[in-house]
């Protein structure tokens, strides 16, 4: 995988607790999206579903490195920037199934999921629409002297969209403090970034721009983490943005039962090797102190929160008529 | 009290909001470039040394200057923006629409965006690009409130109400509006200044405003042709029709209450709209008063629009184009005696 070079600490200098958090954080969101794709496919699920079983390392690693009162804007495909946000199962769950204790009182579903308590922004479904808006939304923090930053998330589609261009543009101009975080994995919906772009090195449009990008491994959830605190301490200091290319790879279909005929076989087989949980474990158990039986608790205890979460939001209150015409207007 | 003109009216209000809320900043292209114009009708002109860092100059970039207003909104701010032509608002009708619109619905009601977009229209002999009238493209937009100011009295109050609304807010502006006199001053403009109070004053978002008084037949019109209106009334009068010339002003929401009162006492409509009939904001007023007062009316509501075609160039075809005085009162006239 062709990187920019950085370096990247070991797994055996961190502190326990924080790796455990993140493989908590990780595996929270590979049992979530597939729970949520098992009941979509047994039709008790509504709407549509955009997942993102094998990206997990890149939400997770990046918001790790945010803080709490740091904001994020996401995609169609955001259920994992929004458990990596620090989002609730359950609120998530709840709003999947149209119910009006979700985290946007089932008005947003699937695409728009958010939480402004939390720092995520309701989803932005329209490819590259959350980047001028993450641009808007450091201005403000610019213009108040508040020393947050954004973390911006889209995929490779995006790149193409002309709102990529004016939004990154701007924030190039004026030192906004927004991290944007591109998470390519190769397709946008079915076509591949080899048929959509000549330079294919989504990095390398930062230099276009006056501003600093990196390619990442986005399966090395470590890797990602330490680009995000180096690009998040930039913005934060006032340097301006920063683009991480996190490459990663999508082992689920771009929508509902979309069955990816069009990824190679050994292409998929090649990223399947790559898989960020199966990785990370392997740096987790290399350390000793960390030994298969706490991965395998862990795994279990999130499996019976999601089946709890499950039950809960299958009896949440729907909807009633009245809401139909609520917050139109604040 | 003051003799001001819309342009002056507005650059006031701005001023004014700016200094009352630290939040207020404005965003736009060509708005604050030392010895510019203060954007394209010198809205804004003198305003960044008065509030510096304030009033920010962008990229030509409609659809990215416009996120950048909902995201800042989202985050508290109380963003001004604004396009040089309306026509440019098909460029930034992605933020407009998919974003401001629909984010709090789609939030369950837990985001704000409370920002406000400027836009000047009209033909004004700069061919079919520079020249549309936009407002009917946001009205059937759940989300946004549109407005259209006629008056330097209405821009002013106007303004500051939509400043102060915590709600995305769409302001039209006609060029030939903004001042008749001076040097940006275009051919065929209108007089629209009012005396303008020295104490902070607001005009609510959701009123029409009655221009006249007449008991014969009702004429809507916004913007340019609700001055138009008014001319059409005067002629109108020395032939013994008294018209009643209602500035709608509010094109989203539409306020029946005050048109309705009006057609149950004339029992008689015509709308004038400046852009294409097929479409037009018109067509859903005209729906509207079926709906609210169809039973006062006492023959179909009458319509005069420009022509189903692009803003043409040429000053003949311009002036075919756009409806004037003698049609309105020849659509008037024909009314009253049915």
């Amino acid at each position: 995988m062709n990187t920019t070079p950085t370096t990247t600490p070991p797994a055996s200098t961190y502190d326990r607790q924080f790796l455990l958090g993140l493989y908590e954080r990780i595996v929270l969101i590979r049992e979530f999206e597939e729970r949520v794709k098992f009941l979509f496919l047994e039709g008790t699920m509504p709407g549509t579903i955009h997942q993102c079983q094998g990206q997990e390392a890149t939400a997770v690693g990046v918001c790790a490195a945010l803080r709490a009162d740091d904001w994020i804007t996401s995609t169609f495909r955001g259920h994992g920037h929004a458990l990596a946000k620090g989002l609730s199962v359950q609120e998530l769950m709840d709003e999947l199934f149209g119910a009006t204790t979700g985290c946007c009182k089932g008005k947003g579903g699937s695409m728009h999921m958010g939480n402004m308590a939390r720092g995520m922004v309701p989803g932005i479904a329209i490819v590259a629409g959350g980047i001028p808006l993450a641009a808007g939304m450091a201005l403000a923090f610019k213009l108040r002297r508040q020393p947050q930053v954004v973390a911006c998330f889209f995929g490779d589609g995006a790149v193409a969209e002309g709102a990529f261009h004016e939004g990154v543009n701007m924030a190039a101009i004026w030192n906004l403090p927004v991290v944007f975080v591109c998470e390519n994995n190769l397709y946008g919906a079915s076509t591949h970034i080899e048929k959509v772009m000549k330079n294919s090195r989504i990095s390398d449009r930062a230099a276009a721009y006056g501003f600093r990008g990196e390619t990442v491994d986005g399966n090395d959830v470590l890797a990602v983490h330490a680009a995000a605190q180096r690009a998040v301490a930039e913005s934060r200091a006032g340097q301006g943005p920063v683009l991480l290319e996190l490459l990663t790879y999508r082992r689920t279909g771009h929508s509902r039962r979309d069955a990816c005929h069009y990824q190679p076989k050994d292409e998929r087989e090649a990223w399947f090797a790559r898989d960020p949980i199966t990785r990370f474990a392997e740096q987790l158990l290399a350390r000793g102190d960390i030994s298969q039986t706490d991965l395998d608790a862990i795994k279990a205890r999130l499996e019976q929160r999601i089946q709890a979460a499950v039950v809960q939001a299958q009896q949440a209150p729907q909807p009633t008529l009245t809401d139909l015409t609520e917050d139109v207007f604040a | 009290m003051k003799r001001q003109g819309i342009a002056e009216a507005l650059r006031d209000g701005i001023a004014e909001e700016m200094t009352r809320d630290e939040r207020v900043f404005c965003i736009g292209e060509d708005i604050g470039v030392p010895g510019g114009w203060g954007g394209a009708f010198t809205v804004t002109l003198g305003l960044s040394e008065r509030f510096p860092g304030r009033i920010i100059d962008t990229p030509i970039a409609e659809l990215g200057l416009t996120g950048i207003a909902v995201g800042a909104a989202m985050m508290g701010m109380r963003p001004i923006a604004d396009v040089q032509y309306g026509d440019f608002l098909f460029l930034a009708s992605d933020q407009l629409i998919n974003n401001a619109a629909k984010m709090r619905y789609m939030s369950g009601g837990t985001v704000k965006v409370p920002m406000v977009m400027r836009a000047p229209i009209g033909a004004t002999g700069r061919g079919s690009q520079h020249a549309q009238s936009m407002e009917r493209y946001f009205t059937g937009v759940p989300g946004l409130k549109v407005v259209a100011v006629s008056t330097a009295y209405d821009a002013k109050g106007i303004l500051k109400a939509a400043v102060r609304d915590d709600n995305p807010v769409m302001i039209f502006e006609h060029k030939l509006l903004y001042g008749s006199k001076g040097a940006r001053a275009e051919p065929g403009a209108v007089d629209a200044t009012s005396e303008i109070p020295e104490d902070d004053y607001v005009v609510p978002l959701d009123r029409a405003a009655v221009r006249r008084e007449g008991r014969h037949i009702t004429i809507l019109g916004w913007l340019l042709m609700a001055h138009f209106a008014a001319a059409a009334a005067e002629i109108l009068a020395g032939e013994g029709i008294e018209a009643e010339v209602i500035d709608v002003r509010s094109l989203s929401p539409i306020d029946y209450e005050t048109i309705g009162a009006s057609i149950r006492k004339t029992g008689r409509v015509v709308i004038v709209e400046e852009g294409p009939k097929t479409g037009g904001v018109s067509a859903e007023i005209a729906a509207g008063i079926m709906e609210h007062c169809g039973d006062s009316l006492m023959a179909p509501v009458v319509r005069v629009a420009s022509a189903d075609v692009p803003v043409p160039f040429s000053p003949v075809l311009e002036n075919a184009y756009r409806p004037d005085v003698p049609r309105i009162v020849e659509a008037a006239r024909r009314l009253a005696q049915t």
